[in-house]
């Protein structure tokens, strides 16, 4: 069956052409659904993160009245969504025009040739599309037998920690195999030799088999007891709690949905200036250079430039992504890489620089495949384009009770880019001990590196915690410069000086 | 087709309203977007629930940014946090602030105040709602299974899915094909009610008394009509002599002349008896004065009317004293001595505009 006779024929033929298209240009993507939406229908699927059917919960509800009132008041209009799946979804707005469609079309191949080929995404469920289904199902299952007020509060309790997950995980191996981790043990397990004896025969009468034994099971426990727990610092909070804590059957499912969502989207997350960059660049290269038709010039330009405008306090990563993604390809078309150019000092000859070895568009789709946000601004935010792109730090001026502009040094924003990338911006928390001074006490630890945590929401969150720990919690985090050890014990929260 | 997510919508509401989970209550945000009605800048109210996460504090994080402007220059206030904050863009635009409906208004005024909900009269007589099964649901309890509908959905999703076979035509319903009637409170037979607003219009009566009548009515009006659909109102002048008139005139007259309470009562009563029987209607009768009778007689005529033909017939009845120019009366002081312990009348002092809400309090708090 085809799967695309569903749209109009109009569309079917657009579609069929821009396609054309994107292959042309090399551009690698799974088989990519259309769906025609109305309005209501689309602000539905957008505050569900894309996914046609999603578990009940009232967050949903609050993007779509976000997402509808600011349709209403004719503030903002869904153009594009897509989700990463194989095959992939993609909805179009059922009111756009066709040069509109055209555009989203483009674009939408961008971001599923990035979603298919990135390294990112190389672990991310390709049928999540029905995963969520059947999160949906559990979820209002275990709704139906329980309660909907039961089941959402925990909801929510989980939700205040879904960002408590090892965003590098998917990539690394951080536990070793159990076999091998098993043999390790066995090696370095001491055996009880007993006292020593010279004298062969008389070994059985000084260290008799049940002295042996005993002596063997303290080394044993004494092992065990020295043994940490969890061994080495654990940043998947929520693995570590649904390995550990003694949560119920329904309970341990919902955790899990959550864990498993919050890792779906994460690569999203921290690939969203390239992935952006580049689904925009590909739509500009595909509508100007061969989609467009004359008539539609005036309204292409004014959509494209509507979704490449900045503002002072934002950043937009669309427009920062597609401009490096162009300065890339340029400067690999010229040569403006390698040793000899980033010795030369003379500022005429770098300008004037082009070796002409045209290897850009090879370039960039390496890149695509090679890279997250993080190690694409690290390698190539150069000098000059923070100059050209006018970037700046920006905080908030206590003095004048205001945000101000901060920095314009190129080092200053591209630390502070990369600081904001890092962790996908998120605090670095990790489970140091479940058993805590010996009292099945859990300790967190904040991986402090200069900015102090919100300690309003990290007492509400550590309340969070301590509901599916069950024992009390503590998180070590410093406040202006000092160790601080936090604790909830389910009545109430106490804060002490504590260094690591 | 009714959205799925309607359901998660109106729970959000419920939860933004402080109808359930108060649990959540400390987080919501009272974010805005502004847009443009015409020449003006309207604010849209979109409350947010933040959800805590460990994150960092805000403050001390900052950002990168990209265009004009020098190191020390001011970013423009809702550029820093987008979506949340205050909404200044420049002197001389003036934000309204819109999609407050008046049944939302009524529920923070009840939030506010802290205001039962009013128990219809005669509860055991009329019937105010009945459950009716009006929708159908994709999940639900077993028992309430649409054979028929479910049926049918496992038949279009066969078709659709291309296993169905006319020759041997077998459904088989799975799981997700199943659909459940739901239901609907209707509001059957309508309560009706009526309040009847009385005002003193003489010459003691000033503009800033009238504004504090006007504006404590309205809150009242909205009140009301949360709770009784077809709420009417019908409004009483007086002096010396009562009579009937249209809203616009009752909040716009100023007479001079005595004041003669009880002819107001003597109309409203008659208002009663000749259109509004009580065993069908709820009747609120509310009444303003400086509280300067003409005579001790008169006064004890109104107590008289009050207590054998007004309170066995009202669901309450509401006395508000306004404080003018020339000091405040001694009618309210009479009735509390007479029927303040009756309960249901409501008597209340109001000095000035900021005891409006105190006044709202005392009118409706009974829940009556």
């Amino acid at each position: 069956m085809d799967k695309h006779t569903q749209l109009p024929a109009r569309l079917y033929d657009i579609r069929k052409r821009v396609e054309g298209f994107a292959r042309e240009y090399g551009l690698d993507f799974f088989d990519t659904i259309f769906e025609v939406l109305g309005f209501d229908e689309i602000n539905m699927v957008a505050a569900y993160g894309g996914f046609p059917n999603r578990y009940p919960h009232w967050r949903f509800g609050m993007e779509y009245e976000r997402l509808s009132k600011g349709y209403e008041y004719g503030l903002s209009k869904i153009y594009e969504m897509v989700i990463n799946n194989d095959p992939s979804y993609a909805y179009l707005l059922e009111s756009n025009m066709d040069v509109d469609q055209k555009l989203v079309m483009a674009h939408v191949f961008g971001h599923v040739d990035f979603f298919k080929n990135n390294f990112m995404f190389r672990h991310t469920n390709r049928k999540m599309m029905d995963a969520m289904a059947n999160h949906a199902t559990r979820v209002r299952r275990y709704q139906d037998k329980l309660g909907v007020e039961m089941v959402e509060d925990f909801i929510d309790r989980t939700l205040s920690l879904e960002n408590l997950i090892d965003y590098q995980s998917p990539y690394v191996k951080r536990r070793p195999d159990r076999a091998a981790a098993d043999a390790e043990a066995e090696d370095a397990r001491q055996v009880a030799k007993g006292f020593e004896t010279e004298r062969e025969y008389m070994r059985t009468y000084i260290n008799p088999p049940a002295f042996l034994e005993a002596q063997q099971r303290r080394l044993d426990e004494e092992a065990a007891r020295k043994k940490k727990f969890p061994e080495r610092p654990e940043r998947d909070v929520l693995l570590f709690l649904l390995e550990n804590a003694p949560l119920e059957r329904w309970e341990h499912d919902v955790l899990s949905i959550i864990r498993e969502e919050a890792y779906y989207f994460a690569p999203q997350g921290q690939t969203k200036i390239m992935n952006e960059g580049w689904a925009t660049y590909w739509h500009s290269k595909i509508m100007t250079e061969k989609a467009l038709d004359a008539s539609e010039i005036i309204d292409y330009a004014d959509h494209h430039s509507g979704t490449l405008a900045t503002h002072p306090g934002q950043l937009n990563p669309y427009k920062l992504g597609v401009e490096l993604w162009r300065d890339v390809e340029d400067r690999w078309n010229k040569g403006r890489f390698g040793k000899e150019y980033d010795d030369c000092d003379s500022f005429e000859e770098r300008r004037r620089w082009d070796k002409k070895l045209g290897l850009g568009r090879q370039k960039i789709f390496e890149v695509r495949k090679h890279c997250n946000d993080v190690t694409f601004i690290d390698e190539f935010l150069s000098l000059e384009f923070c100059l050209d792109q006018k970037l700046f730090t920006f905080g908030y001026n206590e003095k004048h009770q205001r945000w101000e502009i901060m920095e314009r040094e190129f080092k200053k924003v591209k630390e502070k880019l990369l600081h904001m990338l890092t962790n996908f911006g998120q605090p670095l928390i990790a489970v140091e001990d479940g058993n805590f001074e010996n009292r099945g006490e859990l300790y967190l630890v904040h991986k402090h590196d200069g900015v102090d945590l919100k300690l309003d929401y990290a007492r509400d969150t550590l309340r969070n915690v301590q509901s599916l720990w069950r024992r009390p919690v503590n998180l070590h985090s410093k406040v202006e410069g000092r160790g601080m050890l936090f604790r909830y014990d389910g009545k109430e929260h106490t804060d002490r000086r504590a260094e690591l | 087709m009714s959205l799925k997510i309607k359901q998660d919508h109106a729970r959000f509401r419920d939860i933004v309203r402080g109808r359930i989970k108060r649990n959540l209550k400390k987080y919501i945000q009272k974010g805005e977007m502004v847009g443009k009605k015409g020449k003006d800048f309207i604010t849209i109210p979109v409350p947010t629930i933040d959800i805590p996460h460990f994150r960092f504090g805000e403050r001390s994080q900052g950002g990168v940014g990209q265009g004009d402007g020098d190191a020390g220059d001011p970013l423009s206030p809702a550029d820093g946090q987008a979506g949340s904050g205050q909404a200044g863009r420049g002197e001389g635009q003036h934000l309204l602030e819109v999609d407050v409906s008046l049944e939302e208004l009524a529920d923070i005024l009840g939030e506010e105040l802290e205001l039962p909900r009013i128990v219809p009269k005669g509860k055991d007589r009329i019937i105010a709602t009945r459950l009716r099964y009006t929708g159908i649901s994709p999940s639900g309890p077993e028992s309430l299974r649409h054979f028929k509908r479910t049926y049918k959905q496992a038949l279009r999703r066969q078709i659709a899915s291309g296993s169905y076979n006319p020759r041997r035509p077998v459904i088989v319903p799975v799981r997700e094909d199943r659909r459940y009637r739901t239901w609907k409170q209707v509001p059957l037979p309508e309560t009706n009610a009526v309040v009847i607003y009385m005002m003193d219009v003489s010459g003691s009566m000033g503009d800033e008394q009238k504004e504090i009548v006007r504006i404590e009515s309205f809150w009242i009006d909205t009140w009301l009509r949360k709770h009784y659909k077809g709420l009417e109102a019908r409004y009483i002048i007086h002096d010396a002599v009562a009579r009937e008139v249209d809203r616009e005139t009752f909040f716009h007259t100023r007479e001079s002349g005595g004041t003669m309470i009880s002819s107001a009562y003597k109309l409203a009563v008659d208002l009663i008896e000749s259109e509004y029987a009580p065993t069908a209607w709820n009747i609120y009768p509310f009444h303003f004065s400086d509280g300067d009778n003409w005579s001790a007689d008169d006064t004890r005529l109104c107590v008289d009317i009050l207590q054998t033909r007004i309170l066995p017939a009202v669901n309450l009845f509401c006395y508000g004293q306004v404080e003018s120019p020339y000091g405040s009366g001694q009618f309210v002081k009479d009735l509390k001595e007479s029927i303040g312990a009756r309960e249901n009348v409501a008597l209340s002092e109001i000095a000035d505009k900021d005891a409006i809400y105190p006044s709202i309090k005392t009118f409706l708090g009974s829940g009556r």
